[in-house]
């Protein structure tokens, strides 16, 4: 690790007023930054511990829920009001580390976490556009079985590793964001970007900014709702791909539907098309699968990943169905 | 310069074969083992009962103290950095700014580094346990990515880990190989293992296959793999007048110090090495380069070292198992008996040490064929030096035969069991010497009645719950019995009043296996004192002789060792009972330990304590140190442990993923002396199996020869949630041929449960897998 | 301020880089927690703070001040070992030892936040109550890497005591 100052925020003013300081990083329950920090991907100057603030879950007057980004993982995964109007979170978070790792990471940080790209942790022996942009990128020719099938670009295939946010795309989630005399919102779906040209930048938050807050709009859809993850090993592991869905019947006929999937992306990819195919449409196979292939037409696959695809889409197909029969668990 | 040439190997390997040839010929009574070793008949004693470990309450307290737990006054912290190229130079090193940060105490190159021999290379003498004959530190050539090219020396972890982190290296690459196909361009050689070739010719099995009236012949892979015990290889280090003090963790505790004293010059009684509690080792735990540098660096400091591998480090520089490629073809009339075996192919190692993987030694013996025809080659690539892993050989060489006999089983439509039954030898198949001890169809049976195989619809892909496709399979594993010579055993016997108390010291090595625990067994039950009278001195290298914990041969070598030294021990008490015992004039043949003494064989009357025996001679004590026979019974008869391993696997019909839902391992390893910890050993070596049938993949860019999944997160190794609960029975049928009629159990768990795996696959989904991990993409 | 270990109030590190691990191990000389991966990949650094488990290589230990950090070594009652800790050697949940630490550790921990009725991955209803079934004790010590293959051994020692 790089030598750093660290200093404990006392509140939410107390901490962008530090955070505003040239290379200064936020730290929340640490499970990626100081494995980050220890691997020097991350060489911050100063560290702000926020860790102990925004502990709060409290609903909103529009019947949603505010979560504070300082909230644990686990914490909010056992929250009841999470369990019974947003399940595919609470699945979301459960299906992701280790009940260790929940009981310390924060909502915040969560948000902030950065690619499992085996290339981009490789400080010392591999080129990443994410770590040092313009080096180039190893990845590419590589080893790609967690790596992007959407939205990636010559700059970047990685992809971006929580389950957490996957449902929170599904869930039209809103961050709620402080920097120095100024909040703003952002939409969950623009939070994160793709890589375009510059892979080094994760989400759209500027130095300073810190995220407070997730708000969690009245969504009756996602009463009906879950996450299911496809790895490598039962438990313990990132997604090869996953899907959050919610979905609300009306007789045969889709009346909502939200889908996200996992592990295909830069970004938790919000499947657009499948949910404006399905939309009023009778839920088949056939049809989910079409407008699955819709979402995947311009998938470009790498050496070891052309499998997601095709898994994707027959997780898919499997998970509507037991939303539709009420088969979720 | 290949390792094969080395004229000791050679010679060694000579001498090897003219032994072979004449042992077997020789009668059994001339061979350790001819005469059935006593403790085979006692019956109600401590061996065949669980005894807890020993060691149990030092280790769920936290107070078992491992390599990186020791400290020195003024100890200082090391961190290395590695290179980033698979072949070249150094060209500089910028170390100013690591110099210059905070707490650091040294900074060691190539440049700098105390002038050092080259490790003792595995092979090139009896206690040599080097990984490579390459210079360490010495000059500026790089032959692996991954090699350590500096070490940085700090007072704190923290600062030596952001000092190495500092350090600016350039190098000059050369061209390099690190592809497979490039491997094989430069051209493949016969493989050797400890002298002998790999190969072994029966007959004209080609032809015999081309002639076959029902045949398989199929191509095999599996990946590189890594030990990854959850210790990561870490040495505590000081330099003590003149001498090396070394603690550290290993499963060869005396020929390590020997091996380091000789990169040294030191004289084996300057090197002392401790390793009382191993964090796993499967094979890795030896020397590497980290513990020449910890020792080299400490030396131009003057300063105790402690140097812990990061997770990464041990992946740069600490080597796992090397791929294979490999064809099995069997050719077979129609009733299913087997006309040909043909097991052949590749696999890599590096131009620096000589570790084929011998994938076709469990072949040797597995099965009765009209012909055979074995051979391994390999090829060098520019990569870190593989080594041994878990059943080296049969780990891997079981999958391709195992899953190659479950093709030929559906080919033939005779029951996988039935079809190895069919086929079982009555004599080593190769050499024709006798087996020592073969129940493995006592094995088979007795598995396939505990896991309900009676019945099995042998069709594929028929059974379907919910989204889950179900079906079982079964494979047979083998992993030979070993002694090694070199065990000593030193016994002490120490009277305080009208008690006595053992101490037996073997230069053993405990890395869980449960050997300190069976060892105060089988010294107890012989010197028929209760257990809790005696201590087991080991993992030091101050104790005499030589024991590796290694191809499962640490208990037989123990044990023969502790037979000669309780041999010699009643020799000295009966000289000390002198003839006004009840003893006197009684052979050392004639009397053996029981209660607390000796007495007669044959008149048990006639007795005398141990106590007695000291206190009359005014002895406090006695102690005898004593070497194991030379295990010539290797060569008089073909030895092995087996297995028969039953699985059921669940395969989900949408996403491919593959759940093991049922284990069940069914072993003839001879007697076995400790049921709670062998019954451990077994399921560990299966959940091992388990991995490799389901996960581990050392991933190894074949661009630039770098592994690039140096990480527990990124190398999935089993958890909680993949392992069901493991049934495990054995035959429990004494070998007369080996001391206590045991073989060894820590190898053998492994061997046969990938192929048990790939052919449950195969029978829930109709899919054969012939590439290691069985990941979900290849079910889809 | 300053952190509590078994009981035992301690100094913070100067150096803010150090892990609530290696403060532990290196400082406070309590090297019960075992150091595995240093990346929170196995687990074997489980240590409890205020009584729920976590990763104390992924935790600056200047993050914890204040805090109440339980270590193995603060298990057992004098010589009584926590029953826990006996089953293991009953069970034989451990072979080499090295994971064992964070084992018992992160079953304390799992048996609590059971209680409080955390669901896992495995529990099919998230409205309910918690049975720590074979599965569901499983999944939840799926943190917790084992490479002797004790897996059987441990949950057998965990469901006799703290499920």
């Amino acid at each position: 690790m790089t030598p750093f100052r660290y200093d404990r925020a006392g509140d939410v003013a107390e901490a962008v007023r530090m955070g505003n300081a040239p290379g200064a990083a936020y730290l929340g329950g640490g499970t990626n930054l100081v494995d980050l920090l220890r691997e020097t991907v991350a060489r911050p100057e100063r560290l702000v511990d926020v860790s102990a603030l925004s502990g709060a879950i409290s609903e909103t007057d529009d019947g949603g829920l505010l979560i504070g980004a300082g909230v644990r993982n686990t914490a909010l995964a056992a929250h009841p009001v999470v369990r019974e109007r947003y399940p595919v979170l609470a699945r979301a978070i459960l299906a992701g580390a280790s009940a260790q790792i929940r009981n310390m990471a924060t909502v915040g940080g969560n948000l902030m976490q950065r690619t499992r790209c085996t290339y981009f942790y490789d400080t010392d022996g591999s080129r990443c556009n994410k770590r040092e942009p313009g080096s180039g990128c190893d990845a590419r020719g590589g080893f790609t079985r967690i790596h992007a099938v959407l939205g990636a670009s010559e700059a970047c295939v990685a992809t971006h590793p929580s389950d957490m946010c996957v449902a929170l795309a599904a869930l039209d989630a809103v961050v709620h964001v402080e920097r120095q005399g100024a909040t703003r919102t952002v939409a969950f779906g623009d939070f994160h970007r793709l890589p375009g040209e510059r892979p080094d930048l994760d989400t759209v938050l500027e130095p300073g900014e810190l995220i407070t807050a997730v708000e969690l709009p009245a969504l009756s859809v996602a009463a009906r709702s879950t996450y299911r993850k496809v790895r490598d090993r039962a438990s313990y592991a990132f997604a090869l791909i996953s899907v959050a869905a919610a979905l609300e019947m009306e007789g045969e006929q889709v009346a909502d539907i939200r889908v996200a999937f996992g592990g295909v992306a830069h970004k938790p990819w919000r499947a657009t098309q499948v949910e404006g195919a399905l939309r009023g449409a009778a839920l088949t196979d056939e049809a989910i699968g079409a407008a699955a292939a819709l979402e995947f037409a311009d998938a470009q696959l790498l050496r070891d990943n052309a499998f997601k695809p095709a898994l994707a889409t027959r997780t898919l197909i499997a998970v509507l169905n037991a939303l539709k029969t009420g088969e979720t668990a | 310069m290949s390792i094969v040439d080395d004229a000791k190997q050679v010679a060694q390997g000579l001498m090897m074969g003219a032994m072979q040839k004449l042992v077997p010929l020789a009668p059994d009574s001339w061979i350790p083992g001819g005469k059935p070793d006593p403790l085979i008949a006692r019956k109600h004693g401590l061996i065949g009962t669980p005894v807890s470990r020993l060691d149990g309450a030092l280790k769920v307290t936290g107070a078992a103290a491992f390599a990186a737990e020791y400290r020195f006054e003024h100890m200082t912290y090391a961190a290395l950095v590695y290179a980033t190229i698979a072949r070249g130079r150094v060209a500089a090193i910028d170390s100013a700014a690591a110099e210059a940060a905070p707490g650091v105490v040294l900074v060691m190159t190539h440049l700098n580094a105390p002038r050092m021999k080259n490790m003792p290379v595995f092979g090139s003498s009896p206690n040599a346990v080097g990984p490579h004959n390459l210079p360490v530190l010495q000059d500026d050539r790089i032959h692996w990515n991954g090699q350590p090219v500096a070490c940085v020396l700090a007072e704190t972890q923290e600062q030596a880990d952001h000092a190495a982190s500092l350090l600016n290296v350039s190098y000059d690459a050369e061209p390099s190989t690190t592809t497979v196909a490039g491997a094989v361009a430069n051209g493949t050689e016969q493989a050797m293992f400890f002298g002998q070739p790999l190969r072994n010719d029966v007959g004209d099995a080609e032809a015999l296959l081309a002639k076959a009236p029902v045949k398989v012949d199929q191509t095999y892979r599996t990946p590189r793999h890594n030990h990854n015990p959850i210790e990561p290889h870490a040495a505590t280090i000081a330099w003590v007048d003149g001498g090396l003090v070394i603690h550290d963790a290993s499963q060869m505790v005396s020929q390590q110090a020997e091996s380091i004293g000789a990169v040294f010059g030191l004289a084996a009684d300057k090197v002392r090495l401790t390793s009382p509690y191993v964090g796993g080792g499967f094979g890795s735990k030896g020397l590497w380069d980290h513990q020449v540098i910890g020792a080299a660096a400490a030396k131009l400091a003057g300063r105790p070292v402690r140097i812990t591998l990061s997770r990464e480090g041990v992946y740069r520089t600490v080597g796992g198992r090397t791929l294979t490629e490999q064809r099995v073809a069997i050719g077979a009339q129609a009733d299913g008996t087997f006309d040909a075996i043909v097991h052949t192919g590749m696999s890599v190692m590096t131009p620096h040490n000589n570790m084929p993987e011998p994938f076709i030694l469990g072949t040797r013996c597995t099965y009765a064929a009209r012909s055979f025809a074995l051979k391994v080659e390999v090829a060098r690539m520019n990569m870190l030096a593989n080594t041994f892993m878990r059943a080296p050989g049969e780990a891997v060489g079981t999958f391709a035969l195992e899953v190659a006999v479950d093709e030929l089983a559906v080919e033939l439509g005779i029951d996988p069991v039935e079809l190895r039954l069919l086929n079982e030898p009555e004599k080593d198949p190769l050499s024709g010497v006798p087996f020592s001890s073969r129940h493995i169809v006592t094995a088979w049976r007795q598995g396939a009645e505990r896991f309900g195989w009676a019945g099995r619809d042998p069709r594929a892909g028929v059974r379907r719950e919910g989204e889950w496709l179900i079906g079982t399979g079964c494979a047979t594993g083998t992993y030979p019995y070993y002694r090694m010579p070199g065990a000593e055993a030193r016994i002490t016997l120490t009277r305080d009043g009208d008690a006595v108390r053992a101490q037996v010291d073997v230069a053993a090595a405990e890395m869980g296996m449960g050997t300190s625990t069976t060892t105060a067994i089988v010294a107890a039950e012989r010197l028929g004192l209760p257990i809790e009278q005696v201590e087991v001195g080991y993992g030091d290298s101050a104790i005499p002789g030589a024991i590796m914990a290694g191809g499962s041969q640490q208990t037989a070598a123990i044990g023969a060792a502790v037979i000669g030294a309780h041999n010699a021990l009643v020799a000295d008490l009966l000289k000390l009972a002198g003839n006004d015992s009840p003893l006197a004039g009684l052979s050392a043949d004639e009397v053996g330990s029981i209660d607390g003494g000796l007495a007669s064989r044959t008149d048990p009357s006639r007795r005398e304590s141990y106590a007695s025996i000291l206190s009359r001679a005014q002895r406090g004590a006695v102690s005898v140190t004593k070497a194991g026979s030379m295990p010539l019974e290797l060569m008089h008869w073909s030895m092995h442990s087996h297995s028969a391993i039953f699985c059921e696997v669940r395969v989900n019909a949408v996403t491919g993923e593959l759940r093991v839902s049922r284990l069940l391992g069914s072993f003839d390893c001879g007697r076995i002396l400790n049921p709670r910890t062998a019954a451990s050993q077994f399921r560990g070596g299966m959940i091992m199996g388990l991995g490799m049938a389901l996960m581990e993949e050392t991933q190894f860019d074949e661009r630039n020869g770098r592994i690039m999944n140096p990480s527990l997160a990124e190398y999935h190794l089993p958890v909680h949630m993949d392992v069901p609960e493991i049934d495990v029975l054995w035959t429990d049928i004494p070998d007369p041929h080996t001391p206590m009629g045991a073989h060894g159990i820590g190898e053998i768990g492994i061997t046969g449960v990938a192929a048990a795996v790939a052919n449950a696959v195969w029978h829930a989904t109709g899919k054969r897998v012939r590439e290691l991990p069985i990941t979900l993409d290849k079910l889809l | 301020m300053s952190i509590v270990v078994n009981g035992l109030a301690v100094d913070p590190p100067g150096d803010p880089r150090v892990s609530l691990l290696d403060h532990l191990r290196e400082t406070l000389h309590l090297t019960g927690t075992k150091k595995g991966c240093n990346q929170g990949a196995c687990g074997a650094c489980t240590v409890l703070v205020d009584g729920e488990r976590i990763l104390s290589c992924l935790a600056l230990a200047v993050q914890y001040d204040g805090r109440d950090i339980t270590t193995i070594e603060g298990l057992a009652e004098g010589d009584a070992l926590h029953p826990l800790q006996a089953a293991f050697i009953e069970h034989d949940g451990f072979q080499c030892g090295y994971c064992t630490p964070g084992q018992i550790c992160s079953a304390i921990g799992m048996a609590a936040e059971a209680k409080r009725g955390v669901p896992s991955h495995v529990s099919a209803d998230l409205g309910g109550a918690v049975t720590l079934t074979r599965a569901e004790v499983q999944e939840r010590m799926s943190g917790n890497l084992c490479r002797c293959g004790a897996h059987n051994g441990i949950i057998d020692a965990i469901l006799e005591t703290v499920a």
